[in-house]
């Protein structure tokens, strides 16, 4: 019988060896125009380690099969791989049960089906929700759509120029019609970490439930759902060096129980007729139809190889970059810093004067450099800095000090030909 | 600098990028239109006064990166003086120039000014750049409304 490579498989890190790391991801030996490349976009994805593309490929070598309700070897096999994946996620977030894990395309499917049943079941006309402003359009739109359909209010806590959540106006705006809080974790336009955990205990002393964001998060620093005491908490798996396409959403048990279905279809119910259909127990009650069963797998690899490294030795390696790159930036003439929070992770927002971040994305390009630009799908941020765009560069487990100074050169001379 | 690179930023497009002509808004225009590309934000407001049929002024406001600055610069630069019809010639020249539907044998004595632009067909992701201006300019002639998008 196959089974997956075990975590005892990959080398042990003895120290954090960035060099090491980077022979673990085959595309960070590819070269763009010539140049090595230099990979600044990982707040837009992550590049994957060889241990997640093989032990996806070996699903797909040796147990692709539909999982659930087979009775030959092969499904018996897949469903195992697939629910061991799921098991993987609720030790990586320390979730209560494995049963509180519900797979899901990725952070915005997760929001939105929580919006769409959570929020279809419990928000009525005149109810309010919370969010900040600092949140990725996906933890606006669909939020929004739910308040027009019943006729409810998005209400938005400000920031301050720093990036930084203004705390006490969101105790302002909880009120006895606030029926739900949803705040990001860590920013992906200014690398702030928010104090999520404050915001979560303020929220329970009127028994609101509220939603983490964490798309962000995970790849940087530890969660604990249960010490977090987050209701609602949600990732996706190519955000952490797992596939596109599978993403997670964790909720409390008895709130999950409670709500109804997303989508229906197979693998949700437990018995159909004409007249009446019973619904599946969790987690498959929200997971219809043929899941991302290789996506998964490639994630519990993922969550397995970031574990071995250890996330808090990530988290540390990147605050060094990050400091390090902050710090070299100051010798840019005319390059300002979107996002100065005292908690900070990851990501290095910044504008340079009268040269457009198309301009600087374009040239960087040349140099190698991949880093994003615009507004990274946050444009109320962008409205709240009075700037259409920023560029971004963005930080990972295998990006070092030498990168930073390509990206640093690359900047300088932008400045000479725009200047 | 790159060649490639070196074609896109091209002295001229530099030049305009930082000193763009008939940056103004416009408070006699016959008529104005609106143009916003999504993709990064960009916005642009395009004036033009148009007597008798012919463009006698064209100006625009707007935030935008190099290319597409540059862009709405040369061209407000080009139109004066232009009939309505010659306008969108312009238009559609430009157009074919920068998707690359020109190929490689360009006769810059007919292109003009627009030869500067020639680089933009090796960058598929800035020819939106590039044509903004133009697009919003060619609403801004036809008196429509509504806001230009390049989605």
């Amino acid at each position: 019988m196959n089974r997956q490579p075990a975590v005892s498989e990959l080398t042990k890190q003895k120290s954090y060896d960035v060099i090491k790391i980077r022979d673990d991801f085959p595309i960070l030996k590819i070269k763009v125009h010539e140049k090595p490349l230099v990979y600044l976009d990982n707040a837009a994805t992550t590049q994957k380690p060889l241990f997640v593309i093989d032990r996806i490929n070996k699903y797909y070598s040796t147990m692709n099969s539909n999982i659930h309700r087979g009775v030959h070897a092969l499904s018996g096999v897949s469903t195992e791989a697939f629910e061991t994946a799921r098991i993987i996620v609720k030790r990586f977030i320390n979730a209560l049960g494995k049963n509180e894990i519900i797979f899901t395309r990725g952070t915005t499917e997760s929001i939105n089906l929580v919006a769409q049943t959570y929020g279809k079941t419990n928000v009525k006309e005149g109810d309010e929700i919370i969010i900040s402003h600092m949140e990725h359009h996906s933890n606006i739109v669909p939020w929004q759509m739910l308040c027009k359909e019943k006729n409810a209010k998005l209400r938005v806590i400000p920031i301050n120029d720093n990036g930084e959540i203004i705390y006490e106006e969101f105790e302002k705006l909880v009120n006895e019609k606030t029926k739900l809080v949803s705040i990001v974790y860590v920013s992906n336009s200014l690398g702030t970490v928010n104090p999520v955990k404050k915001f979560i205990d303020y929220a329970h002393q009127f028994n609101i439930p509220i939603f983490i964001d964490g798309a962000q998060a995970v790849n940087h620093l530890p969660v604990d759902v249960q010490e977090l005491d987050c209701d609602f908490f949600a990732f996706s798996g190519h955000k952490i060096y797992g596939p596109t396409g599978i993403g997670v959403l964790y909720g409390k048990v008895d709130l999950l129980e409670a709500m109804p279905p997303y989508m229906g279809g197979g693998d949700m119910i437990s018995k159909v007729t004409f007249d009446e259909t019973t619904y599946n127990e969790l987690p498959h009650k929200f997971e219809a139809g043929t899941p991302d069963i290789a996506g998964a797998i490639g994630l519990g690899a993922a969550i397995d190889y970031v574990s071995k490294i250890g996330i808090e030795n990530i988290g540390k390696h990147e605050t060094e970059l990050l400091e390090y790159a902050t710090k070299k930036v100051t010798d840019i003439p005319g390059l300002r810093i979107i996002g100065k929070a005292k908690e900070k992770m990851s990501v290095l927002s910044f504008v340079l004067e009268n040269i457009h971040p198309h301009d600087i994305g374009t040239f960087l390009d040349f140099e190698g450099v991949a880093i994003r630009t615009g507004h990274h799908c946050t444009q109320p941020v962008m409205d709240r800095f009075g700037i259409p765009a920023t560029s971004r560069a963005s930080f990972a487990m295998y990006n070092t000090k030498k990168e930073v100074d390509v990206l640093i050169e690359g900047l300088k001379k932008i400045v000479e030909v725009f200047g | 600098m790159d060649r490639e690179l070196k074609e896109l930023y091209q002295q001229v497009i530099l030049d305009h990028n930082k000193s763009p002509r008939n940056f103004r808004k416009m408070d006699n225009a016959s008529s104005t239109a609106e143009g916003y590309n999504p993709l990064c934000g960009d916005h642009i407001d395009v004036y033009v006064l148009v007597e008798d049929d012919i463009v006698k002024d064209v100006s625009f406001k707007g935030e935008g990166c190099a290319i597409s600055k540059a862009s709405a610069s040369v061209m407000t630069s080009m139109l004066k003086g232009k009939t309505k019809e010659e306008a969108e010639k312009l238009f559609n020249k430009f157009h074919d120039l920068v998707t690359g539907k020109l190929g490689n044998d360009l006769d810059t004595d007919e292109l003009g000014k627009l030869a500067v632009f020639a680089g933009v067909q090796e960058f598929p992701v800035r020819v939106k750049c590039a044509s903004l201006a133009w697009h919003t300019m060619m609403n801004a002639l036809k008196g429509k409304q509504e806001k230009t998008t390049t989605e």
